[in-house]
């Protein structure tokens, strides 16, 4: 019988949703905890991984470096490196998205304060400032003017992260007060929601509203092609619905959350999951 | 069982597993589900959220 590994590091709804769905699927599911697996290069051995993983890390670099553990044993992992590693890194994905000529909103990268504050006021305000690494709408603020752009830049002054000096800039979008977030499952999209708020972000994190959305014709396949332009596998594509253009993809989300959507949602999304996965399993 | 932090009551669900967290409904702080054998509890101090959480 084919075994699927659940990596996480905090073992949330999800996890247990996918637990038992691969248990109802009559697969034996193995739950790893990443904080205590260990890995052995010279053995080329770790722990038993089973005949496929799902990589459910909250921590995208614990996530990322363990994904490179699994390929290494070569155990075929949800998502494989090469698809974390460019949505982890929203200059990465955004780059990787217009080359792929996926509709995205217009995005500056400088890499000095001085070139970030030069550029800004090149291409006009509002604009949007994004970390590149981070989630959950953490560090994403609206700059409006020359003085709420200068507050920021002299906050990333004085940090010390290792990305504080790369300046990831993005129009403001004109849309309705809310995103779309379209979960594919191997490039076919499986559940969509509207995330609604008032306020400038729609990240369920910060209390925005979820409300279950149809998959139009358009929305499926712009959500299909920016799987396919990432590398495919598990993934939320988020969208915005701009006033004179459509539907634009801001984002491509690796380890993907679905617990409010799957109550609603009129396919079984975690079992869906398992089911692409098992497919992925070494023979 | 007691908040290691504040001596509080945890309500600790009897379907929770080993990496679940359990929140102190007194003082908030976060514990992680290090071991469980029946009523058996044992909790670990939670990883704060890191500036790399998300999805």
């Amino acid at each position: 019988m084919s075994r699927v590994c659940i990596v996480f590091d905090r073992l949330r709804t999800e996890e247990k949703m996918l637990q038992k769905e691969a248990a109802g699927l009559g697969y034996e599911c193995i739950m790893c905890d990443a904080k205590t697996a260990q890995i052995d290069t010279e053995k080329k051995a770790g722990d038993d991984f089973g005949d496929v993983a799902l990589e459910r890390c909250v921590s995208y670099f614990r996530g990322l470096h363990f994904t490179m553990c699994l390929e290494f044993l070569d155990v075929p992992v949800i998502n494989e490196f090469a698809v974390a590693s460019v949505c982890g890194d929203k200059m990465f994905m955004t780059a990787r998205l217009k080359k792929s000529g996926i509709p995205t909103p217009k995005t500056y990268f400088t890499f000095s304060g001085q070139a970030a504050a030069e550029n800004a006021k090149k291409v006009g305000y509002p604009l949007v400032i994004k970390p590149v690494i981070g989630s959950w709408g953490r560090g994403v603020m609206p700059i409006r003017d020359d003085d709420a752009m200068d507050g920021i830049l002299e906050i990333r002054g004085v940090t010390d992260g290792p990305h504080d000096r790369i300046y990831y800039l993005q129009e403001m979008i004109k849309r309705p007060p809310r995103d779309i977030r379209v979960i594919t499952v191997g490039d076919q999209p499986v559940a969509a929601m509207y995330r609604k708020s008032a306020g400038f972000k729609t990240n369920l994190a910060l209390d925005g509203q979820p409300e279950l959305c149809k998959i139009t014709g358009e929305m499926g396949e712009l959500a299909a092609r920016a799987s396919q332009a990432v590398g495919g596998g598990i993934l939320g594509v988020d969208m915005m619905e701009d006033e004179s253009r459509g539907l634009l993809v801001h984002e491509v989300n690796n380890t993907v959350e679905f617990k409010g959507i799957a109550k609603v949602a009129e396919q079984n999304i975690p079992k869906k999951m398992i089911e692409f996965a098992m497919n992925l399993a070494r023979k | 069982m007691n908040c290691p932090e504040c001596d509080a009551g945890l309500d600790i669900p009897a379907d929770a597993t080993t990496g679940e967290i359990i929140a102190c409904p007194d003082c908030g702080a976060d514990f992680e589900i290090a071991k469980k054998d029946g009523s058996n509890v044992e909790l670990k101090q939670a990883e704060s959220v890191g500036e790399d959480w998300g999805e």
